[in-house]
């Protein structure tokens, strides 16, 4: 054995793969395409360069460095939550950010509002053949910021190829685990009489933006996406109003659809006020335009909290203090009759029913 | 939002509906019928209901355009969708209306390339960005949207294209309020009439509802104040022996309507002697085609459609629905077998539809719903 | 079809007369206004907009008119609420 194998030996584990790093690093596994083909989903060599030239280099970590089957977690003690999210955003890019940003947030948020600390992601691509190199660069650049941003890291992944048509450019699914550390279960199925509903911010910031970006509305506007990470927000929530009964991420059909799996889950009925849900004007002015009720539109940056009557300063004492919970705002209370139904009064005075959308809030032009 | 929030406003709200009180007789019961969907829907989405006194009661008409489009034509949008190289360009409101085998979603989901467009001018640039393609625009509406897609027409011919059409299915609202009129079965008040309709026609059309059938009409705004000062004009026009057209919504709707536009649908279009009007039967002149001198404009030309005529199904009353002589819920398939996830008419379709409206909104009974949300 | 919403006129654009950019709330979007040719509509006039059109100009005082009905009658009624507390038989 030579002296530098016999003193890679010695070497813990952890020093043993930080040292293969640096020597993939050293010779820098470079991508020659600019498209990609089926060849960098076939699994050779092709596949292996792609994935140490981009995955590889944008979330570099020991626990991903292996590039195992899995990766080998060391479970903390205690409970874990798990959950997994696919994204197939169109358009890809648009203001505020990305499926890549989506793809990290989406994921870490599920994992906050079920209690957890979020940990570790998986990330499986999909992508189109001809799909260019540097917009996937682009989104696995945002992949790892976001990653960053949250505190997390992605361990372990998988890459597909298909044809040509068959996939719309780049499909992405990431998996994540979380440890919960505070003892109690979250559910809104606990929500009862007399608890309120918090948002902890402006509504409907992402769905405008997606519906705009896709060019074919031709209407220019100043809306982002709201996509963010809440994990930290949920912390400083969590730790101020123990009596959080559940939490949930506003994503697709908005906050009018978590009230109703509230209402139904718990059998309550959950009263909201229309002047209590905040709303920027923009957003307001695109959902009048097109026809659209921005209490179903989505979110990928706010979370809806059902908290105990008694503790509602706390709670929003403690969203406000955050920069993410800034805008948050009481928009509702629980009350027990009639069970299983969302109301609204409305800023006019009068009352009507908030039901669940069939389909995807279409805009209306009449 | 200027011109929207001031006529939302919940106090005056309250002294309107105060004022309307005051001006019922006791023991006598009112019914208004509001003509348009996009009123029935106001009333639904802010409770306006919750306003009016007991004795007043809101009936709906048939002015949702969507609602009153036959089964046969849907069937003949979907032909033309599946045609070679065809992308059809669609309002949203009709993406769910079903034909005999489905809807415009179903006809996607088996291969066809239909797209939502907000206005017919988005469907002109699909149409120049896909010269190979035949781009058809599903054109729906009464006379509010009749100019809007003469004007796209008049465009295209400007520009030369060839590749793009509309499948015309535009309905003019006299004839349909004509139509309510001449029912036996319906005892009404006075009509709160068409906004936005009027604009284009003006106000003048409606003289003969008050001249020859003795009802008032007040042409009305759609935000909730609106509806409730058109109310009380109503009331008031009752309350003093008056019967007059009046025009609430003044700050946009022209006595003499929109000369301009009226012009445009008469370039491009002209009346057909009659249309099959879902629920309603066949009423003559009552819609409006392409005329001959654009014919390589008009969709019905340039695609052979079956105009195959399709009767509704036999649970579906949706035509007594349109005519205000049913309410949604006493349709007896309401809430059952037509829902929106499932709808069997267009009334539950359109998020204009009664039924829809009612579903969606109002479902629960007024007592309840004020008890629940007393703070 | 009614959605009709009222938006202002920012900004003609050059090239096409038959076209104007409207605002409605922060959002903006070019719509045709070949429908109002003979209005001589100027940037700062507010329109009703459908379906991609300007169907019809807003009369400003008209508007103001109507609100001020309003205003009224919030007045009568308040002023009536007031008669009425005030009014104590005991």
């Amino acid at each position: 054995m030579t002296s530098q194998s016999q003193q890679y030996q010695e070497l813990s584990r952890e020093e043993q793969v930080l040292q293969r790093i640096e020597k993939a690093r050293a010779r820098k596994a470079k991508l020659k395409e600019e498209r990609i083909t089926l060849s960098h989903g076939s699994g050779g060599k092709a596949t292996q360069t792609l994935i140490e030239a981009v995955f590889l280099e944008a979330f570099a970590n020991p626990l991903l460095a292996p590039l195992e089957d899995g990766a080998v977690l060391t479970a903390l003690g205690g409970r874990l939550a798990f959950t997994t999210d696919s994204y197939v955003v169109s358009p890809l890019f648009f203001p505020g950010g990305d499926i890549g940003d989506l793809a990290v947030n989406g994921t870490v948020n599920d994992l906050a509002v079920s209690g957890a600390r979020p940990l570790w992601l998986s990330a499986g691509f999909i992508l189109e053949e001809g799909f260019p190199v540097a917009d996937l660069e682009r989104i696995v650049g945002s992949m790892a910021a976001a990653a960053e941003r949250a505190g997390v890291q992605i361990v372990t992944g998988d890459t597909k190829v298909v044809q040509r048509g068959k996939a719309d450019g780049c499909y992405v699914n990431t998996a994540g685990v979380g440890v919960i550390e505070r003892p109690g279960e979250l559910g809104v199925a606990t929500a009862r009489p007399g608890d309120v509903v918090i948002v902890s911010g402006p509504v409907g910031e992402h769905g405008i933006t997606i519906m705009l970006a896709r060019g074919e509305l031709d209407i220019e506007s100043e809306v982002t996406s709201d996509t963010a990470p809440l994990n930290g927000l949920v912390e400083r929530l969590l730790d101020a109003a123990p009596g959080v009964r559940g939490l949930r991420d506003a994503t697709r059909g908005g906050v009018a659809t978590i009230c109703n799996e509230v209402a139904r889950a718990a059998g309550v009925a959950v009263v909201l006020e229309e002047e209590a849900v905040p709303v920027r004007p923009d957003v307001r002015g695109a959902c009048e335009l097109l026809g659209i009720d921005p209490l179903y539109v989505a979110c990928e940056g706010r979370l809806v909290a059902v908290v105990d009557g008694d503790q509602v300063e706390a709670a929003m004492a403690a969203l406000r203090s955050h920069p993410l919970g800034e805008g948050a705002a009481v928009i509702g209370r629980v009350r027990d009759d009639p069970p299983g139904l969302v109301l609204l009064k409305t800023s006019f005075g009068g009352t009507r029913i908030v039901d669940l959308l069939v389909g995807d809030p279409l805009p209306r032009i009449c | 939002m200027r011109f929207v929030d001031e006529f939302r406003d919940a106090e005056k709200a309250q002294a309107l509906a105060a004022q309307i009180a005051a001006l019922c007789e006791p023991g006598r019961q009112y019914k208004f019928m509001e003509v348009c969907g996009g009123h029935t829907h106001t009333i639904y989405k802010h409770g306006l209901e919750d306003y009016l006194p007991e004795s007043i009661t809101l009936v709906h008409g048939p002015g949702c355009p969507v609602c009153v489009i036959p089964m046969g034509r849907v069937d003949d949008a979907i032909f033309i969708a599946r045609q070679p190289d065809v992308i059809m360009t669609s309002f949203g409101d009709m993406m769910r209306v079903p034909g005999s085998n489905g809807a415009f979603f179903d006809a996607t989901a088996r291969g066809a390339d239909i797209r939502m467009v907000y206005s017919p001018l988005d469907s002109l640039k699909i149409a120049r960005q896909n010269p190979d393609k035949r781009v058809v625009f599903m054109a729906i509406g009464f006379e509010t949207t009749a100019p809007s897609s003469a004007m796209t027409v008049l465009r295209a011919a400007a520009e030369g294209l060839e590749n793009f059409s509309i499948f015309c299915n535009h309905v003019t609202i006299i004839p349909a309020i004509k139509a309510i009129l001449d029912s036996p079965d319906l005892r009404l008040d006075g009509f709160i009439g068409p906004g936005h309709v009027s604009t284009v026609i003006g106000c003048r059309p409606y003289e003969f509802i008050a001249g020859e059938y003795g009802k008032p009409l007040v042409c009305a705004g759609f935000e909730p104040l609106d509806l409730l000062q058109s109310i009380y004009m109503l009331m008031l026009q009752l309350a003093e022996g008056r019967c007059e057209v009046e025009n609430q919504y003044s700050r946009v709707v022209p006595w003499d309507g929109n000369l301009k536009a009226l012009q445009v649908i008469n370039e491009v279009m002209e009346l057909r002697p009659y249309f099959e009007w879902r629920g309603l039967g066949f009423i003559s002149h009552s819609a409006l085609r392409v005329r001959e001198s654009y014919a390589s404009f008009d969709a019905e030309r340039q695609f052979l459609v079956p105009g195959v005529r399709v009767a509704d199904p036999k649970a579906c009353q949706c035509g007594e629905v349109l005519k205000g002589v049913l309410k949604p819920w006493e349709c007896k398939v309401f809430g059952t077998a037509c829902t929106p996830e499932t709808p069997i008419g267009t009334c539950m379709v359109s998020p204009e539809g009664a039924c829809a409206a009612y579903y969606n909104f109002g479902r629960f009974t007024r007592e309840r719903v004020k008890e629940a949300t007393r703070s | 079809m009614c959605l009709g919403i009222p938006g202002e006129i920012v900004e003609f654009m050059d090239d096409r007369p038959d076209l104007a950019k409207v605002d409605v709330s922060g959002v903006k979007r070019a719509i045709n206004i070949g429908l109002l040719e003979d209005e001589k509509l100027e940037p700062g006039d507010w329109v009703l907009i459908h379906v991609g059109f300007a169907l019809s100009k807003i009369d400003e005082e008209e508007a103001k008119a109507a609100l001020d009905f309003l205003e009224g009658i919030g007045q009568a009624y308040a002023d009536e609420l007031a008669a009425l507390a005030d009014s104590r038989i005991d």
